[in-house]
């Protein structure tokens, strides 16, 4: 198929435009954040720095914040370790029932995060009577986050195969110094990789957190959504989301580099 | 040979211990089947009683009551909460509401996502096509809140498409179910290209050039070839869009203005109705809906493209 040369042009103009519909409302919000309205108004009559400094200054959006990395932290620390095995279980070894085991893998994220967050608020509730705190919170991210850690854990497993851990137990090491010396070192890129993108997914996960926080405990996407709709709170949000898009794009930024410098050396 | 006698010689690999540890360690390498079950007890036990139970409980839940005066969820059996989804005005008309929604968001994304997709993987030159992928990932991994949060700002009344439009003579949609539309379309757009750009990537080029030289035109050779080739990653990308607009409830509290979708439905019926049993049975909903959805798609090889 030879395309024609307007043909050509027409679709690089629509991927231009659609870019730019893509980038225009985040660069909104940065604008936003300096301006000196407090209702969204555009252009902006003014800018200022003063939303970014009561931004720092809240009491609320630092706790917040806190809540945030902590349920992050426990969830991807937790999801490492499930998703570590899990992966070394589905890529090195055969067995009935595998592939309903990597569907299961998925679903959590597969299936829209209000069936996830009822199902597990009524399983909290309900059925095991235990009131929603920080921790189910933890339990609800560490979930979904395990298909990140798999995804990056398996693919790198099934490039590097086992001649080396062969190699390894030739050698007279046990299961453990083989683990320790030779696979863990080769998955350790892989990790951190999987690790970053779990914690940023946790970080700014909303709808199934809010089915599963307790009362007290207010994640920086609740603290954003309680103040979303609060009169004059607007640049104070705009100035959380920038930070937030920061925090969430920086480690996907790095995990990218580090899975994409690791085929190249490959 | 020598060589490797007299290394040995002048430092001899010391022999294992022969402790408790390393008899462990053998006894596993030569039982994989014990080795595979150690491995997967820990992940299984979290995503099934987590998971699949919880789940599972939630379709349960939906065939129980709540006693109207104490709170409390009784256990006794009754269809009472799925008759009335299934026969209540406001949950057939909320249903219709958020099935369209799904269908028109799916359809743009579609719309939107061939375009560009075709240009990344057949016209693009490898360098632009990196960072085409890159600058269409970034956003995806944006905060969801933050997005919606993003078109609040831009579709409000003094807000920069108004600015845009008010010369056209045209004004912006405002808060409701357009804004509801176009902020999801926005939402899961990434999702849709993705699946649809790897699609195209394994369409080899020889086959557009072999179309073109038995006389294909750009169109003939896109519909009898392309299109053909790329549906079940198509059908991959709109489970996407699809799946994750049913469910939605925070879009539509952001933009939607007071319009109501069937997770706003299952929320107030979480929190503030505190009728858990009829919020499981308004869930039950869109999932019957993805399920059928995803049964339906099942034999165009979609799954695999996930």
């Amino acid at each position: 198929m030879r395309l024609s040369r307007t043909a050509r042009l027409v679709l690089a103009a629509v991927t231009g435009l659609i870019l730019v519909v893509i980038y225009v409302p985040l660069v909104v919000v940065l604008v936003n954040s300096f301006s000196t309205s407090t209702s969204l108004t555009w252009p902006p009559p003014g800018f200022t720095l003063e939303w970014w400094v009561r931004a720092f200054e809240s009491t609320g959006a630092r706790e917040a914040v806190l809540t945030s990395v902590q349920v992050a932290i426990i969830a991807t620390v937790i999801s490492l370790m499930l998703g570590t095995l899990i992966s070394i279980a589905l890529q090195r070894f055969d067995f009935f029932g595998r592939d309903a085991i990597s569907l299961l893998i998925i679903l959590p994220i597969a299936l829209p995060g209000i069936i996830t967050g009822i199902a597990l608020n009524n399983f909290f509730r309900t059925i095991m009577g235990i009131p929603l705190s920080i921790w189910t919170v933890v339990i609800a991210h560490a979930t979904f986050c395990i298909v990140t850690v798999f995804n990056n854990v398996i693919a790198r497993l099934r490039r590097t195969g086992t001649s080396l851990e062969e190699a390894s137990a030739d050698l007279g090491a046990g299961l453990w110094t083989t683990f320790r010396l030779v696979t863990f070192p080769q998955l350790r890129s892989a990790l951190l990789a999987g690790g970053l993108l779990a914690f940023a997914l946790s970080f700014d996960e909303i709808i199934v957190t809010t089915f599963t926080a307790g009362s007290g405990v207010t994640t920086l996407p609740i603290f954003i959504l309680n103040n979303m709709f609060r009169p004059n709170q607007a640049p104070i949000v705009s100035v959380i989301a920038v930070v937030l898009v920061i925090v969430s794009i920086v480690p996907i930024y790095l995990a990218q580099r580090l899975s994409g410098s690791e085929q190249q050396r490959r | 040979m020598t060589t490797t006698q007299v290394a040995a010689e002048h430092h001899p690999v010391p022999r294992p211990r022969d402790g408790a540890p390393r008899r462990l360690s053998s006894f596993l390498t030569s039982h994989p089947r014990t080795r595979l079950a150690l491995l997967l007890t820990a992940p299984l036990f979290w995503l099934v009683i987590v998971y699949i139970v919880a789940l599972a409980l939630l379709l349960v839940t939906a065939f129980w009551t709540v006693d109207s005066f104490t709170g409390e969820i009784s256990t006794e059996w009754t269809l009472d909460n799925i008759i009335t989804v299934l026969t209540g005005s406001l949950y057939q008309t909320v249903t219709l509401r958020t099935l369209g929604v799904a269908l028109m968001v799916t359809l743009i994304d579609v719309a939107l996502a061939l375009p560009i997709a075709f240009y990344m993987a057949k016209v693009a030159s490898p360098r632009a096509q990196r960072i085409l992928l890159i600058a269409v990932l970034m956003p995806l991994w944006a905060s969801y809140l933050v997005k919606a949060y993003a078109w609040r700002s831009v579709l409000s009344q003094d807000g920069i498409l108004e600015w845009l439009l008010a010369p056209l003579g045209l004004s912006t949609p405002g808060y409701g179910l357009t804004a509801t539309i176009i902020t999801l379309s926005y939402l899961w757009l990434p999702y849709v290209i993705l699946p649809i750009y790897a699609g195209l990537e394994r369409v080899p080029d020889s086959l557009l050039e072999a179309s073109a030289d038995l006389g294909g035109r750009t169109w003939r050779t896109l519909g009898s070839v392309v299109l053909p080739l790329i549906y079940p990653a198509v059908i991959a990308g709109t489970i996407f869009s699809f799946s994750l607009s049913l469910g939605d409830y925070i879009t539509v509290n952001i933009v939607g203005g007071a319009s109501q979708m069937l997770g706003n439905l299952v929320y107030t019926n979480v929190g503030a109705a505190n009728n858990l049993p009829l919020a499981a049975a308004i869930a039950l909903i869109p999932i019957v809906i993805i399920f059928g959805y995803l049964a339906i798609v099942r034999r165009t090889g979609a799954l695999n493209n996930l």
